[in-house]
């Protein structure tokens, strides 16, 4: 018998006695007293009443009241606005606002989401990507010109803005000179009249080289320049955009203190808040994704507890749920490519907006109509549907 | 803040003879993996079964009682345990319980048709990372409104599959009547709602099965009810709030069950403090195409997944539309601090000699599986080097530079491979064909060879490619 059950004896008799008086014994036990006599009596205590368990006849309903569990948070998400129209000194027809967060994603209960997510579509300056097939084959009438290819991306597939890739600059590809590279931007800007995001190749030199040359050309447009890289010279990016008044991208690789060093450096170079994006890498569904999620989630949840590094806008790259071959091989027995493709990208998408992000680039059209669609339903200030209406409950009877 | 449980708060309420029954060699040992929850507190048979520590026990369960109760339905082998959360982030600590998805049938269905629907949610398993994904229960719904035949209907399913039900019916009689039948396999009783909650409260009790409380659209009625079946001493409960989807309605639902979840864990409101279940395939009671309906159940299922739903009715049984979220479901459940990795090292495939090629890649145990398979589908004799990319995929890591020709170079020279090899042929990933310049110089007397992005294509790039290569090198 231990040393605790015996005190625990002691008590049933003391309790039982109610004097008692011990000889021989030696009970070491000051510390155990001390440590465990508090759950013991507790444990006693509770014993007690509940001796039979059976079901208590219950007639009356015990009426409750849920309190919303509504908390206050110290900060909130910047709004970036891309794109700026005449008036503003651009020449966009359309401008797009994100973020401005004053609570978790779609916690409505707290407050509704003062700007719906919006969906980039990616175009690339050269057909020098390999693209997935049914990717490939949405596009492949405007894959040479990146003009139509934007037109199509817009008018027929209905993005809000288009994410222009300037691939063909990259060292290792086609190592195209920026001011060459440029006339891409100077075509689709006119082709489209939604604001754009400009990406470079990933190169930090020359990236940094066409942010100089294509932020100068554009400069008042309010672009977005995808991405700062904790390997380029961040002051430079910092001096270009404050001086062009584009916003541009931070990208980080999963990493939540390179998320913050990245955005501290540019905001200190004079990025101001209101033009920063984080995008923390969005991996694939099934190839890190969740990763990216508790990243995303970690950075939200920071901003709004008032880590001014992390008070901007999130940016996801769901094209990259095309790395992975659940979205694009063939393999029968996974079900027809069309849509298992999509609803793999969409899906990736998904995962990034219910983790706080407020722009996604995407590839497929219908992955793109998908999340455009349900961002949509999520984003209104004030719902339409009332729940009362809808008869949940014959989901029991239904005939499917 | 979230209730962390405290390894020393376990330890407290365990018996602490060290007996060693749980497994562990200490009882504090074995408190430290209850506080993880990696071990589940039942395992110390003392505190469970010897009447001395009936006391303890009490207090015991109390204090290891998460803010979201873990409900079990059906029984071993195959029973399912939903619920048990801490946290309402996964980078607070990791999630267990696995969101449980259970696939509906009805009792309209002949019997063959029935019996065959059954056996294809419980064989249904898709492969991934060396873990089987499956579904985990069936729920049968009570369309006809006749009770003989709905119980008649969980007879069969209970003797030709071994998955746990949910019985769906509003009707007391109706399920009463299928309890007499399947009532010792612990189904999971849906629905008490306001209108029939006595004599659903009483079958619970009666039969010791879990049950579903469903007030769609109503969370004052829906807690309500919980706190009345708590007070009576049913406390198996698993929460239905609705699931709406009908136009913006959806912005409810999430809306919602994250307002749950945060009173169970943030405010420790205990008459919210269980599972609570989505209902996806209510897509279905819509009007329209049917792949439409089939792409929004999935991501709906995914939404509500991420939105802390702990069981899930649906009814698509496609590959396709199940494939997405079953994925999510095991990213989700790892454990965040750890990203799915294996050691780096040099690998063997088949029996490769000193004239067998070396491929090379990152350490991303998914990366790993995928090459590894597409090489001994080759059917080559090669070495696979496996470089620490810090678990990340190859395209990641080389754009975010965890991988590098020179990490490629440092991994080659310390494999001893650069002196066992009389052929020295490298082939590195196609996602990280910018490295090959710089590789050469980096290993003078080996040939780089820039591999396909997708190891997919290994087959052919070893038949079209890899032979010519190694002949001439």
């Amino acid at each position: 018998m231990s040393g605790k059950d015996e005190v625990l004896n002691l008590f049933k008799l003391l309790d039982e006695a109610g004097e008692l008086e011990l000889e021989d014994v030696t009970i070491e036990a000051e510390e155990l007293a001390i440590e465990f006599l508090p759950v013991m009596m507790q444990a006693l205590v509770k014993a007690a009443p509940e001796a039979a368990v059976a079901l208590k006849k219950v007639v009356e309903l015990k009426a409750e009241k849920f309190e919303p569990p509504v908390f206050k948070y110290p900060g909130s998400i910047a709004e970036v606005q891309i794109g700026a129209t005449r008036a503003e000194g651009g020449t966009r027809g359309k401008v797009v606002k994100i973020g401005g967060d004053t609570c978790p994603p779609f916690y409505r209960f707290e407050s509704p989401p003062k700007n719906r997510p919006v969906v980039a579509l990616d175009v690339f300056d050269q057909p020098v990507v390999p693209l997935a097939g049914p990717v490939k084959n949405a596009y492949k009438d405007v894959l040479n010109d990146p003009a139509e290819w934007a037109k199509k991306a817009i008018q027929v597939y209905g993005a809000d803005l288009i994410s222009l890739h300037m691939v063909s600059t990259d060292p290792t590809i086609k190592d195209t000179p920026v001011q060459e590279a440029a006339k891409a931007v100077e075509r689709v800007l006119q082709a489209v009249d939604v604001p754009i995001i400009v990406g470079g190749s990933g190169n930090p030199q020359k990236d940094l080289q066409l942010f100089q040359y294509v932020g100068e050309m554009t400069a008042g447009e309010r672009l977005v320049f995808a991405s700062a890289t904790i390997d380029m010279n961040l002051e430079e990016v910092a001096k270009i955009m404050k001086k062009t008044g584009h916003n541009v991208i931070a990208l980080a690789f999963l990493d939540i203190n390179q998320a913050k060093e990245l955005s501290r450096k540019l905001m200190d170079g004079g990025v101001p808040r209101d033009h920063l994006i984080l995008d923390p890498t969005t991996g694939a569904l099934g190839y890190g994704i969740e990763y990216s999620f508790s990243v995303m989630e970690r950075i939200r949840l920071a901003g709004l507890m008032g880590d001014e590094a992390f008070q901007v806008p999130i940016s996801c790259a769901a094209t990259n749920a095309w790395a992975a071959r659940e979205a694009w091989m063939k393999v029968d027995e996974w079900g027809p490519r069309e849509y298992r493709g999509p609803l793999w990208e969409a899906t990736t998408a998904i995962v990034g907006l219910m983790a706080g992000a407020n722009l996604f680039m995407m590839m497929h059209p219908l992955a793109a109509k998908i999340v455009k669609g349900l961002v949509e339903l999520l984003s209104k200030p004030k719902l339409d549907v009332k729940l009362e209406e809808v008869n949940y409950r014959d989901w029991v009877k239904m005939r499917v | 803040m979230p209730k962390i449980l405290r390894p020393l708060d376990v330890y407290k309420v365990l018996p602490q003879t060290n007996c060693g029954a749980c497994g562990e060699s200490t009882c504090m040992a074995f408190a430290a993996k209850v506080a993880d929850g990696v071990a589940d507190l039942k395992l110390c048979k003392p505190l469970f079964e010897d009447p001395k520590y009936k006391d303890k026990l009490k207090v015991a369960l109390e204090v290891a009682r998460p803010p979201v109760k873990d409900v079990v339905i059906g029984v071993p082998p195959s029973q399912v345990v939903v619920g048990g959360k801490r946290v309402m982030f996964r980078h607070e600590l990791t999630f267990h319980n696995p969101t449980a998805i259970a696939i509906d049938v009805t009792d309209e269905l002949d019997e063959q048709s029935l019996v065959k629907r059954a056996k294809a949610i419980e064989s249904f398993v898709f492969e991934r990372i060396g873990q089987q994904l499956k579904l985990n229960l069936i729920a049968l719904r009570c369309v006809s409104d006749v009770p003989e035949k709905f119980a008649k209907a969980a007879d069969l399913l209970a003797k030709n599959v071994s998955l746990p039900l949910i019985l769906c019916s509003y009707s007391p009689d109706a399920m009463e009547e299928a309890l007499t039948v399947v009532g010792n396999k612990r189904p999971l009783i849906y629905a008490a709602t306001k209108e029939n909650w006595k004599e659903m409260l009483e079958l619970a009790d009666k039969y010791k099965c879990p049950i579903a409380i469903s007030s769609p659209g109503d969370v004052n009625m829906l807690k309500s009810l919980a706190s009345t079946f708590m007070g009576a001493g049913v406390e198996d409960i698993i929460l239905d709030p609705g699931t709406f989807v009908k136009g913006d309605s959806l912005a409810e639902t999430i809306s919602t069950f994250a307002m749950l979840r945060r009173a169970a864990i943030e405010r420790e409101d205990k008459a919210v403090g269980f599972p609570l279940m989505a209902v996806p395939a209510v897509v279905w009671m819509e009007e329209g195409d049917e792949v439409d309906k089939k792409m929004k159940e999935s991501y709906i299922a995914s939404i509500l997944m991420t939105r802390f739903a702990d069981l899930m009715v649906m009814h698509s049984l496609d590959f396709w539309t199940l494939m997405p979220v079953l994925v999510w479901r095991q990213n989700i459940y790892t454990d965040p601090r750890v990203p799915p990795s294996v050691k780096p090292g040099v690998y063997e495939i088949g029996k490769p000699t000193d004239v067998s090629p070396v491929f090379i890649t990152g350490n991303f145990a998914l990366t790993y599986f995928l090459v590894k398979g597409d090489l001994e589908n080759s059917k080559i004799d090669a070495y696979l080097v496996v470089t620490d990319s810090e678990g990340i995929s190859v395209e990641s890591s080389v754009a975010g530079k965890r991988l590098t020709a020179e990490k490629f170079a440092e991994a080659i020279k310390t494999s001893g491979l650069d002196r066992k090899l009389k052929k020295k042929v490298l082939v590195i990933p196609g996602r990280a064909a910018k490295f090959s310049g710089e590789l050469e110089e980096l290993l003078p007397g080996w040939k780089v060879l820039v591999g396909p992005r997708d190891s997919s294509d290994i087959p052919a790039y070893v038949e079209k490619v890899l032979k010519r290569e190694m002949e001439s090198a």
